[in-house]
């Protein structure tokens, strides 16, 4: 039995483009429903105060004001607890709000405009507290945000992974005694990666409808993970998760912004239930920039002891990173995931360690990459630093502590984690071979014997992703706190329908990674059923398998991986039913053009129409044949994934405004086999553009007091088509044996590998200045400063 | 108030606040939600259309303003046949999640009617003021350039990967 066609890696166009082009795409915003409400919050203008007092009177008085709610009115719901739970999240606020923009009231009306103007009119009487917003000040716990707890400290991480303190403690030291080698250099850096707002165009939105006859209740809203969802709302509201029903339609993008359950979608659930109309809320863009997680916010010391030839004896990562007021979804699995990849794909003795801290802001959470992209700057930014220190090329360097190909199968990194595959070498010299890495340092020198500043930027990443195998659920990565005790499977149903079409059912969604295009794909390659018969449902917890979300790159290595496996079981009982229509063993069935055929006669063939045909109507088919052709996996891998690569960038600084321009932006990505190279070369494009964001533009700034001063899109500049260049991509291919594609997962890579590329590129440009690092973001001001104070 | 406009070649009339914004009423009222929104403050682009052929953001607009007007959308551009830039868009793999792709694709259109081969550097600058999140605007790019040389009656250039 065997496919002789294949869409696998596949450039075919996308089947979710005809609908979006043309405007009929349909986001949550677009669905309306007769008698709909509209919500609004009324939110904290402090950062920390007690709510003394909350005067709704003339909001209610209002025409067309259907309810005001406060704290008292949602207590009975309880609070919302995450997975690793510090402080539970009040739906609203009555006692001690602990960041601006916290939810004290939510007001519902007839329209959006009236529920606006209502808020407005709600009198919130607050008494102001110290808040603490510094990370370092928090850290310090001079003042502690928690009443009841410690330390602001809410738990701290450490590697090696799983060893006992005192073997954590005899790594550093041994890094310690290594320093006072003659033969050694010590270089060591502390470096802010600083907070972001994740800025999905799609602002987050939710629609809730109660159907008091069934008591069920419907909920539209634009998520990464509908099935937590279902479960999140099911356990506040007291329902079976059976009557709740999450649809996430068109998600107009995600990037970890949209993978939480969020205390909106809650209220907005239970009051559609409490008024038996429709309710509906839209965040607003600055709204959403105190309502919706944000991004990073680490601050830490990266210190590389090597030898003058480029030995790296060990590395020392001490960091502290900023939780914001609450723990959501996976506020402290962030720093976690980049624990994961402290020690990156290189084999020196690595002492890593995170602590995680509250303060009064925003809380954060995932944002592309989260937690990998924070390790990974800090890791090649002082490798880097190191290979300036020894004069050696710093690719040199990086080839020089590569864990070596022989390590593979079996390899483990040295902050304690089995990985799959790599060939991290390879990987290497082929980015330097097609970028002209020769030619290009060429090109820098002679760029700066004429007096301009040109620089070359390098970094390689491994990172992790296609969660998680089962185990990991004792980690944390299970939904329990949703009422769903779930490891992080895969999930997919792959059924052939009497009319020989096929439909899948998948239990993770899109935001924008074409689902609908890859399932197909990978259906199509195991059936040989075009892909234009193929219809892929996904994002409506009513009618598909449990799923965890789209997150962590892992859709495709373990989604995939499930629809892959339900279409082989699919086509195990349809290759029984062609030997019996074409009287031949089974084992000589071959599936191709839409059908199937004896080994060496496609002559005589069968369609997947005869096939089906039988299946539905068994007294055709072999005695003992169960009606119906379909099947429905689970599928859990047997280890993450490691995804790899290597990211090269030429830039120019004009030394008298400090502005930054791109020359050429060069990567060589690894993510094992491919799908779909056109989809996967778009998720690298994104990528790359949020890593460079990070690099030159983006900064979640709070004053003093915790007011965001970059709530707005003007503040908060993401970039535009004229800040950045042509992507120039390539790929090297090690598939992972942990799944039966081979594909690793391509999401987060370029977010992961880009923005150490564009700094240590800024940096080797101004080098000659006198300036050895500056902090993200590298906004003209502050590259001009860093010169400045060089000279 | 009222006001009267023609939208997508068909002539409109709508009752409105005096606040009411120009995306409002074509979402809300006309029940064209093919023009998205992304912050309300003029800066996205994702509610990017038409008014007398020149591209506008309709959430800087009140409805008030386009009495008399004539306002294409996403959904009127080529009225159910692709226009080169929606089809650019889908060969050139130009959008993710499609959520700036309507006022992308106005905003791109509006560019190749007044100059049907820009260079990168014009396609890049003239599509500023629509913000993507999703595709790192290379495709973007791509897509338009690809509309450009079929406006012109050239063959686009091929693709960066493989067609199968
Ligand atoms: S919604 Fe109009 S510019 Fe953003
Ligand atoms: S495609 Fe998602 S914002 Fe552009």
């Amino acid at each position: 039995m065997a496919t002789t066609t294949s869409a696998l890696g596949g450039a075919i166009r996308r089947r979710e483009d005809p609908a979006l082009i043309q405007g009929h795409g349909r986001y949550v915003d677009d669905i309306k429903l007769p008698g709909e409400t509209a919500a609004a919050f009324v939110r904290s203008p402090f950062a920390r105060a007690k709510v003394l007092s909350i005067d709704a009177s003339e909001a209610l008085a209002m025409d067309g004001v259907v309810a005001v709610y406060t704290a008292a009115d949602v207590d009975s719901l309880g609070p919302l607890i995450a997975q690793l739970s510090f402080a539970p999240r009040p739906l609203l606020n009555g006692g001690e709000v602990k960041h601006v923009g916290e939810a004290v009231a939510m007001v519902v009306a007839e329209n959006r405009y009236l529920a606006q103007d209502a808020a407005d009119l709600v009198f919130v009487d607050y008494d102001p507290l110290e808040a603490v917003i510094d990370l370092k000040d928090a850290h310090s716990d001079r003042v502690i945000i928690h009443e009841g707890s410690e330390s602001n400290t809410i738990i701290s991480w450490a590697a090696p992974f799983g060893a006992e303190p005192e073997d954590q403690q005899a790594v550093r030291d041994q890094i310690e005694a290594d320093k006072s080698r003659d033969d050694t250099v010590v270089v060591s850096q502390e470096m802010i990666n600083q907070r972001l707002i994740p800025t999905a165009i799609e602002p987050r939105r939710v629609l809730a409808e109660w159907n008091p006859g069934y008591r069920s209740l419907n909920v539209w809203s634009s998520s990464q993970i509908p099935h937590a969802l279902a479960g999140g709302i099911a356990v506040s509201l007291g329902l079976p998760t059976t009557s709740v029903r999450v649809i996430a339609p068109e998600v107009g993008g995600g990037f970890g912004a949209k993978l939480n359950v969020y205390n909106d979608e809650i209220l907005v659930s239970w009051a559609a239930q409490q008024l038996a109309r429709p309710v509906r809320w839209v965040e607003t863009r600055r709204e959403a920039a105190n309502s919706t997680i944000q991004g990073r916010g680490w601050v830490g010391t990266a210190t590389i002891v090597g030898t003058t030839d480029g030995e790296i004896l060990g590395y020392d990562f001490d960091g502290i990173a900023d939780m914001g007021a609450y723990t959501q979804n996976f506020t402290v699995a962030i720093p976690f995931l980049g624990l994961f990849v402290g020690s990156g794909q290189y084999k020196m003795p690595t002492y890593w360690k995170i602590d995680c801290v509250a303060t009064n802001t925003t809380t954060t959470d995932a944002y592309r990459g989260a937690g990998r992209p924070e390790a990974v700057y800090y890791l090649e930014r002082i490798i880097d630093m190191y290979a300036r220190e020894i004069g050696m090329d710093p690719a040199d360097v990086r080839n020089k502590n590569f864990i070596p190909n022989e390590a593979f199968p079996g390899a483990v990194s040295p902050i304690g984690f089995a990985m799959d595959t790599g060939d991290y070498s390879t990987n290497l010299n082929e980015l330097l071979e097609v970028a002209d890495y020769a030619g290009m340092k060429a090109e820098r020198d002679a760029a700066r014997a004429a007096g301009r500043h040109v620089g070359i930027g390098l970094s390689s990443y491994v990172e992790v992703c296609g969660f998680a195998p089962s185990g990991l659920a004792d980690l944390g990565f299970n939904w329990a706190t949703y009422g769903l005790p779930t490891a992080f499977n895969g999930s997919g149903l792959v059924r052939v329908n009497p009319d020989a079409s096929a439909t899948v059912i998948i239990g993770t969604g899109p935001s924008g990674q074409a689902h609908q295009t890859t399932w197909a794909q990978i259906v199509s390659d195991r059936l040989g059923i075009e892909v234009d018969n193929i219809v892929v449902k996904h994002g409506d917890t009513g009618d598909s398998p449990m799923g965890i979300g789209t997150f962590g790159s892992r859709s495709a290595a373990v989604d995939g991986a499930a629809a892959y496996q339900a279409a082989d079981r699919v086509r195990e009982k349809a290759a029984k039913l062609a030997a019996h229509l074409l009287e031949a063993a089974e084992e000589d069935v071959v599936f191709a053009d839409g059908g199937a055929h004896v080994a060496g006669s496609p002559d005589s063939s069968v369609g997947w129409g005869d096939i089906a045909s039988i299946a539905y109507q068994v007294h055709k088919a072999p005695e003992g044949t169960e009606p119906g052709l379909e099947s429905e996996v689970f599928f859990t891998p047997s280890n993450a994934t490691w995804p790899f690569g290597s990211h090269l960038a030429m830039v120019e600084v004009d030394a008298d405004t400090g502005n930054v321009e791109i020359l050429r932006y060069v990567s060589m990505d690894d993510c094992g086999n491919v799908i779909n190279p056109m989809i996967v070369d778009g998720q690298v494009h994104g990528g790359i553009a949020q890593g460079i964001g990070q690099a030159l533009f983006e900064e979640a700034i709070y004053d003093a007091d915790g007011n965001l001063l970059s709530g707005s899109m003007v503040d908060y500049p993401i970039p535009t088509a004229g800040d950045l260049p042509a992507f120039e991509l390539h790929r090297t291919v090690t598939p992972t044996d942990v799944n039966p594609m081979g594909v690793k997962g391509i999401g987060e890579a370029g977010t992961i590998g880009s923005a150490q590329t564009i700094v240590n590129a800024v940096v080797d440009a101004v080098a000659p200045l006198g300036v050895t690092h500056i902090d993200m973001p590298l906004r003209p001001r502050r590259v001009w400063e860093a010169i400045q104070e060089a000279r | 108030m009222e006001v009267s406009l023609t939208v997508n070649g068909q002539a409109v009339t709508s009752e409105v606040e005096a606040r009411t914004l120009l995306v409002h009423l074509l979402r809300e009222n006309l029940g064209l939600t093919g023009t998205h929104v992304g912050c309300e403050t003029g800066y996205c682009g994702a509610c990017t259309v038409h008014v007398d052929g020149t591209p506008v953001k309709s959430c800087t607009m009140l409805a008030a303003q386009v009495e008399g007007a004539e306002v294409t959308t996403v959904e009127g551009l080529a009225n159910g046949e692709l226009h080169p830039v929606q089809e650019g868009f889908w060969e050139r793999h130009g959008l993710q999640c499609g959520y700036c792709t309507p006022g992308m694709i106005m905003t791109a259109a509006g560019m190749l009617a007044d100059n049907d081969n820009p260079s990168e550097d014009e396609i890049r600058h003239g599509i500023e003021g629509n913000l993507c999140r999703c595709t790192g605007y290379h495709n973007i790019v791509r897509a338009i350039e690809y509309a450009a040389a079929k406006m012109r009656g050239d063959e686009p250039a091929a693709p960066d990967w493989e067609v199968v």
